[in-house]
C-alpha cells in the first residue's frame, strides 16, 4: 500500500482507538474532578466491563446482536455498582484522603485483576460483533490519465468500527447534555466547586460521591464493551486503559471535560498514526515523558484552570 | 543509644539465623534482606518525609542495570561495577528530584509513575542491550571478590546481611540526625518548616537522592548476588512492593521495612504455591492496611506499647 491509503487506514484505526479513550479518560476526569480521587483501579473496572461482556454475551448465547445489546446494558450497570461498593467500602471510610485513596484503588485493582484471573482465567476471549461487514474505501490519485479513481487492495474498514465513532461520540454529547442541563448535572458541578456549601445547602454529597464513582467506573465499563468485539477481553487488558486515560487527563487538565476530550482524540489519534509508522514503545516512552513534563511545567494541563 | 542497640540486637540474630536455618530459607532470607535494603530506601522518602512515590522501580532498576551493564559490557568487577551503579543512580535520583520536586501531592505520585513508567519501556527499547524482557544471566565467574564466590549461599547471605545491616545502622542514625528531625518536620508540616527558615526544597532533594542511592544499592546487589537482570524489575508492580512492605512494616520506624518485606515475601511465597493469582494477597493487603492499620505493624506498636521505637 502507499503513503496516502496506508495514513487514511492509520487515521481510521486512531480514531477507534480516540474514541473509546474519549469515554474511560473522561470517567477518569469526571472522578478526580467531583471527588479529588486518583483512581487507580479504573483500568479493572475497564477489564471489568469487557470480561462480564463476554459473560452476558455467552450467557444469552442467541443472535450476536442479542448478546451484545444485553452486555451493553448490563456491563456498565454492573460495574458502576462494584464501584459504589468499593466507594462505600473503603473511600468513604478513609475520608477520601489523597494518599489513602490512591493506595486503596491500586489494592482493589490487584484484587479485581486477580479475581478475574481465577474466574475468568488467563486466556484472551473474543465478543462477536452484532454487524461486522467489510466496507472498502476508495481512494484517489493523478494518475497519467488525469484523476483516478480505485480501491486499493486492503483498505477497507468494518461497520462495526465505524459504529464505535459513532456511539462514542453520542455518548459523549450525551454526557456533556447530562453534566450541563440536567438536575443531577447541576448537583454534580455544585459538589465538585465547593463540598461544603453544596453540603450546607442540603445537597447530599455522599450520595453524590458514590454516584459519581459509579458513574466514573461505568463509563470506562462502556468503553470496553464497545472495543471488546475488535479486542479480545483479557484480565490484563486495562493497564493501557489506565495509562493512556492519565495521559490524556493531564493533557487536558485535571477535571477538565472539555480538555480532556480534546486530548483524547489527540492522543488517541497520534496513539494510532505513531504506532502504524514507528515503534509503538518509542511512541509511549515519548507519551508518557511528555506527561511528566506537563505536570512539572505546566501543572494545569492545557485546558485546565489555573491551580489554586 | 536504645536505636542503635535494637538495631545490632536484629543484626546479631539474623547473623545467628545464618548458620541455623536450612538451605531454602536461608536463601529466602538472603533475598530479603536486599529487599528490605530497598524498603528501607523507599522509607526514607515515603515513611520519613512523606512524599508518596509511585516510581521507585525506576531507582532499584537504576542500580540494577547499571551493576550489570557495567559487568555484561563493561567486563568491570564487582566493586567498581558497583560504585559506578551508585554513582549512576545518584545522578539520576538528583535528575528525578530537580524536575518531580516541582510538583507536589497527586502530582508528585504521577510524575513518579510517568518516569518510571519511561524507564521500563526505555529498558525494553534498548533491548539490543538489556534483552528486553527476557533479561540477561551474569555469570558466576564475573561476580566474584577477591576469590570469593557471590553465588555461594553462605557468602550470599553474609554479603546480604552485612549491607543490611550498613544500610539499617545508616538509616538509625539519619533520623536521629539533624537533617532527618528536618525531614520529619516537612512531613508533619511543610509550610511551617520553610517559615522557620529551613531550605524545605534542599531537604526533599537529599531525601531523594538517599532514597534513590539506597533502593540502587539493593538492585546492584541484587544483580550481584542473584545473577539476573530483567526489566520485570523496573515494572510498576516493584514500585508498589516497597509501598507496601513499608506500610505492612510501619512507616516511618527504621525496623518496618524490614518486617513488611519479611512478612509480605512469606505470604507470597505460601500463596503462589496455592494459586496462580497471588497478587490478590497484595490488593488485600493494601485495602486492609489503609482501612485499619495505617500505621502498620510496628508503628501500632509503637503507638501502644514501646513510644521510643525508632
Amino acid at each position: 500500500m502507499e503513503f496516502g491509503p496506508h495514513l487514511l487506514l492509520a487515521v481510521i484505526e486512531g480514531s477507534v482507538g480516540a474514541a473509546v479513550l474519549a469515554l474511560t479518560a473522561l470517567g477518569l476526569s469526571l472522578v478526580f474532578g467531583v471527588m479529588r480521587v486518583v483512581n487507580v483501579a479504573h483500568g479493572e473496572f475497564y477489564m471489568l466491563g469487557a470480561v462480564i461482556a463476554w459473560y452476558v454475551a455467552t450467557f444469552l448465547g442467541a443472535h450476536p446482536a442479542v448478546g451484545f445489546v444485553g452486555a451493553l446494558i448490563l456491563a456498565p450497570a454492573l460495574v458502576a455498582v462494584i464501584a459504589m461498593l468499593v466507594d462505600w467500602l473503603a473511600l468513604k471510610r478513609v475520608g477520601y484522603d489523597p494518599e489513602a485513596t490512591i493506595v486503596a484503588t491500586i489494592g482493589f485493582g490487584y484484587i479485581f485483576q486477580q479475581l478475574t484471573l481465577m474466574g475468568f482465567g488467563p486466556e484472551a476471549r473474543p465478543v462477536d460483533p452484532p454487524f461486522n461487514s467489510r466496507i472498502a474505501l476508495p481512494w484517489f490519485e493523478f494518475g497519467e490519465n488525469g484523476l483516478e479513481f480505485y480501491f486499493p487492495w486492503g483498505l477497507s474498514v468494518t461497520s462495526y468500527k465505524l459504529f464505535v465513532i459513532g456511539a462514542a461520540a453520542v455518548l459523549l454529547i450525551g454526557f456533556w447534555l447530562m453534566l450541563s442541563r440536567s438536575k443531577i448535572g447541576l448537583v454534580m458541578r455544585a459538589t465538585e466547586l465547593d463540598r461544603e456549601t453544596a453540603q450546607a445547602f442540603g445537597i447530599p454529597v455522599d450520595r453524590v460521591y458514590a454516584i459519581v464513582f459509579g458513574l466514573g467506573a461505568g463509563l470506562a465499563a462502556l468503553a470496553a464493551v464497545l472495543i471488546v468485539p475488535i479486542q479480545q477481553a483479557h484480565y490484563l487488558m486495562g493497564h493501557d486503559p489506565l495509562l493512556l486515560s492519565f495521559i490524556v487527563v493531564i493533557i487536558g487538565g485535571l477535571g477538565s471535560i472539555r480538555g480532556t476530550i480534546v486530548a483524547a482524540l489527540l492522543i488517541g489519534l497520534s496513539d494510532g498514526i505513531i504506532s502504524v509508522f514507528f515503534s509503538p514503545t518509542l511512541a509511549k516512552i515519548i507519551a508518557t515523558l511528555l506527561v511528566a513534563f506537563v505536570l512539572v511545567f505546566r501543572p494545569q494541563g492545557l485546558y485546565g484552570k489555573k491551580a489554586a | 543509644m536504645k536505636t542503635h542497640l535494637l538495631h545490632l540486637a536484629l543484626i546479631g540474630l539474623l547473623f545467628a539465623l545464618g548458620f541455623i536455618l536450612p538451605d531454602y530459607h536461608q536463601g529466602n532470607f538472603s533475598r530479603i534482606m536486599v529487599l528490605a535494603i530497598y524498603a528501607m530506601g523507599y522509607n526514607v522518602m515515603f515513611g520519613y518525609t512523606g512524599m508518596l512515590s509511585l516510581g521507585h522501580a525506576m531507582f532499584f532498576a537504576a542500580g540494577m542495570y547499571g551493576f550489570g551493564l557495567s559487568v555484561q559490557l563493561g567486563d568491570l568487577g564487582v566493586i567498581p561495577a558497583m560504585l559506578l551503579a551508585l554513582l549512576g543512580t545518584a545522578a539520576f535520583a538528583a535528575l528525578v528530584g530537580a524536575l518531580s520536586l516541582r510538583t507536589i501531592g497527586v502530582g508528585f505520585m504521577i510524575v513518579t509513575l510517568m518516569f518510571a513508567q519511561a524507564v521500563y519501556l526505555t529498558i525494553l527499547y534498548a533491548g539490543k542491550y538489556t534483552r528486553g524482557d527476557e533479561g540477561f544471566v551474569l555469570q558466576p565467574e564475573a561476580r566474584t571478590i577477591a576469590g570469593m564466590a557471590l553465588n555461594q549461599p553462605d557468602i550470599r547471605y553474609f554479603t546480604a546481611l552485612m549491607l543490611f545491616g550498613l544500610v539499617l545502622l545508616g538509616t538509625g542514625l539519619l533520623v536521629r540526625s539533624n537533617f532527618g528531625s528536618v525531614l520529619v518536620a516537612v512531613r508533619e508540616n511543610e509550610e511551617r518548616t520553610r517559615m522557620l527558615g529551613y531550605d524545605v526544597i534542599a531537604h526533599k532533594m537529599g531525601a531523594v537522592v538517599v532514597s534513590g542511592v539506597i533502593s540502587g544499592l539493593s538492585g546492584a546487589t541484587y544483580a550481584a548476588l542473584f545473577g539476573y537482570v530483567g526489566a520485570s524489575f523496573a515494572t510498576v508492580q516493584y514500585s508498589i512492593f516497597p509501598l507496601l512492605w513499608v506500610l505492612l512494616g510501619g512507616m516511618g520506624t527504621t525496623l518496618g521495612p524490614f518486617v513488611g518485606a519479611l512478612l509480605m515475601f512469606y505470604l507470597i511465597d505460601y500463596s503462589s504455591g496455592l494459586t496462580n493469582a497471588y497478587m490478590l494477597i497484595v490488593g488485600v493487603a493494601l485495602v486492609l492496611l489503609v482501612l485499619f492499620a495505617r500505621a502498620g505493624i510496628i508503628g501500632e506498636i509503637r503507638k501502644r506499647w514501646v513510644p521510643w521505637l525508632p
